[in-house]
């Protein structure tokens, strides 16, 4: 049972890690002069949509998400609607951190808000697909000892990951290189993506090395 | 023998300010001096080389200015004359600048910019000594050669008017003078028309040669308002004017038949937005702050096309140029070179001569300075270059004139200039010269007392906290009396072998004996400690390690507390992240804001609620089964709204911090954007600033009051009042009632009115802390104690920030009083996490004030703060607590609170006692040992070495903190 857990979980992360470098690669051939630091906005948001994309596909696919009771239209619409509305605000709520972290108040507002944004998607969307709009589940997963399945602790991890790679991405600002990198938010981007890519490599193969610890409760 | 951890660290601390001031010592050279002790004559002037020939002139040609007019305006920055404020503000001096008629530099000044070492700078041509700075406020008269003695000698007249620094450096020196002090900075009229009002009169005589002009109105602009003030503009247009009522003057002067006048604008220190002396634009590429050079004379003939950047030079190079051009020896210690275009009108011949006399003068201070000159590239350059020139003087004599010599003239210069660039650069290269000996002494102590720490964290911060040095044991070994024979022959050797100059060898043999002693001591003792944990101890250390691993791992806040503190260290090996020192501090306060919510919310919503908690915390949750304390049991005890305000808390520390940061922008980075401080202190803004300064007041009122005694209340409103009406008297902020004629005072009685209540509220505090230690035993008595102390530190503070740093005040208050109303006691952090958590706060409170880890950043006028007159020691007291008053304000308040929260360990001060001394040493270690390693990098003068100065007071500062958390220890220890 876990190993062909582990097993759908390696596929559904090669298949993110590969959209993330699909999108960085494929719009060189559709938009002119791009390049992740000259465009870096259009970067960001064609990786944002390609894992948006692919995780919402793949885990619906794979049918991952809770079991839901009602399975009317109605309830799918407002779980869908509940959905875009905490991704929202969890967009909004990274963009905050964001500044009481300093970045400017008013000057590159959007910059600031498209990070949020590939924040957001590396994170909490991926919490939407795996646990749904559903703030309890949340916290058990996020709490101590609260991850139930290995999907759960996979979410751990990438989650972690990309908010230290974000943390990490921050430091090389205050160098006075004069790279394009150094520009905000820039390295901090790039930071999240690589700590996000990261995160799905070591999730399969932490959960691959402590099976034997991971015992987790049914559901 | 046992002593407490708290006497333990503040011992330590203080032996480790004692072996960073040796290394301090040692690190800053002593400048580069010709080994004459006389001035350099005329008489000694080298013959002009002429080859075959034994004689020939040994005259300087003649000078190339008869009158010189050098006006100094200080802060006046590059972009001010050459930017777009130039054109609208200074047309005049745009106007020459671009018509041709002038040669102008952009001057690169050392580190040190502040006023006594520029001016030393500028009239003997050597590089200031980093010293300098510390003996800027009191400087005595100058005995090194220098430009305005060899005037004096030569028999010309030197005028001068301005900063009285001058005065001090060179008395008798000036037929005719009149100073201004530079002290009140908030007078930035009176300043400079103390010094036009004698121009006319003074331009209209013919009896003078040199003509001095110092104007600080400009600067004192600058340091009241910053360099985007209103007031700037009409400030350039005066200078503006000045400018050009001399230069007419002048060329008036030229047509009556005198010979070629210059006037020489120069900035004495020029400014970047840091609100302070000095600074300077920093151009990053070269780390040396800039400063601005117009030469304009009557007879620069040259015709440029267009406007080009100024060329760089040093400033240095001033010198040279300005004494050959008045046709003077150049002063010995110069290590300039001359600016070849200034003397283009001259004579082949003439330059070869000046280049000469320079290249002489500069090859005799490298002989005197280095042992093996006869290697150095400039020095042999220059030989080579006076040969080429005595043949070049041969040919010239035998009347040639063919293309050849010309040609071969200007390869001379060629030669010349490039033996003169090297030799230059060679001997500022000097300054780069250690005192090795002493810093690695210095070095040792401070990581020994390092280690010293580190070995006994165990004892010091177990329940007992008494460490147990074996002081009787390593002093009756004989490893002990083996390492000082050692050491002592290691004295001997180096001291006798070559003709060193260290410090040691000036120190009498008695207390270099006593500083081996010591130091074998300490090795002795840490070898001791070792050996014993290592032999004797071995089983109980593996009880306690096994009993440490089961019942605590490690928390989130406890990786982050660590990790931010290594993290820190590490990044000051970055000279960018010492610039910026100030955004990591921020950085890692924001993270542990966060750290301690997620703990907050991990404490209230158990299993319950809806708060996503890891959002924030960027740490795996540990999947080790070690869950820490349990706070479950407390949580059913808690009223609702407590449970809100404690949620609430460290995000408003976060709001509070994030709009601390946008006050004061520092750094070098991003130091000129605009912020709050700014925008308050623009004249413009005074009655907001008036509002906002005594809004602070009160709620620090209100916030401060609640735990004093009835008569320190009292005291501490009327002390607020009085902080407020000093600070109206000044002319900072506005009094409702304020007549509008009313003039500016230097609000000395107001000052010592506050003083008066800061003495009687510190008085009261200590009576009380007798009281409970001597009479009864009551700790609610030496709590209250403690809290008035702390607020009569909290009035000093008040009174000497500046009013638009007053929100600093209130919010370290704010955020003190809610942290540990909400946060540390209820959350049960121990005395070590709150420790290193108020560490941080200080830490970054010490940047939110405004300073950086440049010197410039120091606000001086906090040391004039209800004096008439500059005094030393206060003024050195006043301008140290300002400048640290955000960590003094946190370790005070961790006093307070952690003597408050007695009934959870009676050893909480000791352990916060010891992490305080090991949070100091560990950066001051790293750093000491880091600057030695980089002391040939680009940046040591700029950045490492300032930084290197904050540490030490930094040091200082948290030893007398030491000492009186160890005074309130024993307060303790005897009571029970
Ligand atoms: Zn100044
Ligand atoms: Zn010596």
């Amino acid at each position: 049972m876990k190993d062909i857990e582990i097993k759908g979980m390696i596929s559904a992360h090669t298949i993110m890690a590969a959209s993330v470098l699909m999108a960085t690669v494929l719009p060189l051939l559709f938009v002119d002069g791009f390049s992740v630091y000259g465009t870096h906005l259009v970067w960001l948001y064609s990786v944002s949509g390609a894992v948006a994309a692919v995780n919402i596909t793949v885990y619906w696919l794979l049918g991952i998400s809770p079991p839901s009771k009602k399975n009317t239209l109605s309830y799918k619409v407002s779980k869908a609607f509940r959905s875009c509305l905490y991704f929202i605000l969890s967009c909004f709520l990274f963009h905050t951190v964001v500044v009481l972290y300093g970045a400017p108040l008013l000057e590159s507002a959007l910059e600031t808000f498209s990070f949020a944004v590939l924040l957001s998607t590396f994170t909490t969307l991926r919490c939407l697909c795996i646990l749904g709009p559903n703030v309890q589940a949340w916290i058990r997963v996020f709490s101590r000892d609260g991850a139930m399945s290995v999907w759960d602790t996979s979410l751990q991890i990438t989650t972690a990951c990309s908010m230290i790679g974000a943390w990490l991405g921050a430091f090389p600002i205050p160098l006075d290189w004069d790279r394009p990198w150094q520009v905000w938010p820039v390295s901090c981007t790039l930071g999240a993506t690589f700590g996000f890519l990261t995160g799905l490599v070591v999730a399969p193969l932490w959960i691959h090395w402590h099976r034997k610890q991971l015992t987790y409760k049914s559901k | 023998m046992k002593i407490r951890s708290s006497v333990f660290a503040s011992l330590c601390l203080v032996i480790e300010v004692f072996g960073i001031v040796l290394f301090l010592r040692g690190f800053f050279p002593v400048p580069v001096k010709s080994s004459l002790s006389s001035k350099s004559k005329v008489s000694d002037l080298p013959l002009e080389p002429l080859e075959g020939h034994a004689a020939n002139s040994s005259r300087i040609p003649p000078p190339l200015f008869k009158r010189v007019v050098i006006m100094l305006v200080d802060a006046l920055r590059e972009d001010f004359v050459f930017g777009p404020k130039g054109k609208e503000f200074m047309p005049y001096t745009r106007h020459l600048v671009e018509r041709g008629s002038s040669h102008s530099f952009v001057a690169k000044a050392r580190a040190p910019t502040v006023t006594m070492p520029r001016i030393k700078a500028l009239t003997t041509g050597s590089i200031p000594g980093f010293i300098d700075v510390v003996m800027n406020l009191n400087s005595p008269a100058l005995q090194e050669d220098n430009l305005i003695w060899q005037a004096k000698t030569a028999g010309k007249k030197v005028v001068f008017y301005g900063d009285d620094t001058w005065i001090r450096l060179f008395p008798k020196h000036f037929m005719e003078y009149d100073g201004t002090t530079s002290f009140f900075v908030s007078d930035y009229t009176e300043v400079d028309n103390n010094v036009t009002r004698h121009l006319d009169s003074t331009l209209k005589r013919d009896d003078w040669d040199v003509l001095i002009l110092h104007y600080l109105g400009l600067d004192h602009i600058g340091h009241l308002s910053g360099p985007h003030s209103s007031l700037i503009g009409p400030k350039l247009l005066e200078m503006d004017d000045i400018l050009k009522k001399i230069h007419t003057a002048l060329i008036s002067k030229v047509k009556h038949g005198l010979l070629k006048n210059l006037l020489k604008m120069c900035v004495e220190h020029s400014r970047s937005n840091i609100p302070l002396c000095s600074g300077s634009s920093q151009l990053k590429l070269s780390g040396h702050p800039f400063a601005l050079l117009v030469l304009i004379a009557s007879y620069f003939k040259t015709v440029r096309i267009g406007f080009e950047t100024p060329e760089p030079v040093e400033q240095v190079d001033f010198t040279p140029t300005l004494a050959l051009g008045l046709g003077l020896p150049i002063s010995q210690n110069n290590v300039g070179h001359l600016i070849l275009p200034v003397f283009e009108e001259n004579t082949l011949r003439e330059q070869l001569r000046f280049l000469h006399l320079n290249g002489f003068q500069l090859s005799h201070l490298i002989k005197d300075s280095t042992p093996d000159f006869e290697k150095d590239p400039g020095y042999e350059q220059f030989r080579i270059a006076e040969k080429s020139h005595g043949s070049w003087m041969k040919l010239y004599l035998e009347g040639n004139t063919s293309e050849v010599l010309s040609n071969m003239g200007k390869k001379v210069l060629k030669q010349y200039m490039d033996a003169l660039k090297s030799m230059s650069e060679s001997l500022s290269k000097q300054l780069g010269k250690y005192d090795m000996y002493s810093m690695i002494v210095g070095m040792s102590i401070v990581l020994e007392v390092l280690f010293l720490l580190l070995i006994t964290m165990a004892e010091a911060l177990s329940g007992a906290a008494e460490v147990d040095l074996p002081l009787s044991s390593a002093l009756c070994s004989l490893p002990f009396y083996l390492l000082c024979l050692f050491c002592s022959s290691i004295h001997v050797m180096v001291c006798t072998s070559t003709e060193s100059t260290c410090y040691f060898c000036s120190l009498s043999w008695a207390l270099v004996f006593a500083v081996i002693a010591f130091f074998s001591s300490l090795l002795c003792v840490i070898l001791s400690i070792i050996g014993r944990k290592l032999f004797w101890a071995k089983p109980q250390m593996k009880n306690i390690l096994k009993a440490q691993s089961s019942d605590s791992g490690f928390s989130e806040l406890d990786i982050l507390l660590l990790t931010g503190t290594l993290g820190h260290v590490l990044s000051l090996g970055a000279s960018s992240f010492i610039e910026e020192e100030h955004q990591t501090w921020y950085f890692l306060l924001n993270t542990l804001c966060l750290a301690v919510f997620q703990d907050v919310c991990r404490k209230y919503f158990r299993e319950k609620k809806s708060h996503r908690d890891l959002d924030e915390n960027s740490y795996l949750p540990s999947k080790d089964d070690t869950p820490t304390v349990d706070y479950s049991s407390r949580t059913s005890a808690l009223a609702g709204y407590e449970k809100w305000l404690a949620l609430v808390t460290p995000l408003a520390t976060l709001v509070c911090c994030r709009m601390l940061r946008s006050l004061n922008q520092t750094g070098v980075q991003w130091a000129h954007l605009p912020d709050l401080g700014h925008w308050l202190n623009n004249s413009e803004h005074i009655v907001e600033l008036s509002l906002l300064a005594a809004a602070s007041l009160v709620l620090i009122f209100l916030l401060v009051q609640r735990r004093c005694s009835l008569v320190s209340k009292i005291a501490l409103g009327l002390g607020l009042l009085g902080v407020y009406s000093y600070r109206a008297a000044v002319g900072n902020v506005l009094f409702p009632w304020q007549q509008d004629g009313r003039d500016i005072s230097k609000g000395t009685v107001e000052a010592r009115f506050v003083y008066i209540f800061v003495l009687g509220i510190l008085f009261t505090g200590a009576k009380d802390l007798l009281r409970s230690q001597v009479i009864s035993s009551d700790t609610q008595l030496k709590s209250r104690g403690l809290w008035e102390i702390y607020s009569g530190v909290v009035l000093l503070a008040a009174l000497l920030f500046r009013p638009h740093n007053l929100p600093v005040l209130l919010f370290c208050l704010l955020i003190q009083t809610i942290m540990a109303q909400f946060i540390w006691k209820e959350l049960q952090y121990d005395a070590a996490q709150t420790t290193i958590m108020h560490y941080w706060f200080g830490q970054a409170f010490l940047y939110f004030q405004g300073n950086s880890n440049n010197i410039a950043t120091v606000d001086i006028s906090a040391g004039f703060v209800g004096l008439e007159n500059y005094v030393e020691i206060p003024a050195i007291f006043l301008t140290a607590f300002c400048t640290y008053a955000g960590p003094l304000l946190w370790a005070c308040h961790l006093v307070c609170y952690l003597s408050s929260e007695r009934e959870r360990s009676t050893a909480a001060i000791g352990h916060g006692c010891y992490c305080f001394a090991l949070l100091r040493s560990i950066p001051a270690a790293a750093y000491i040992i880091l600057v030695t390693a980089l002391r040939y990098h680009l940046f040591i003068w700029s950045v490492f070495s300032p930084k290197l100065l904050y540490e030490g007071m930094h040091t200082l500062v948290t030893a007398a903190v030491c000492v009186f958390f160890t005074a309130m220890d024993q307060n303790h220890a005897v009571r029970t």
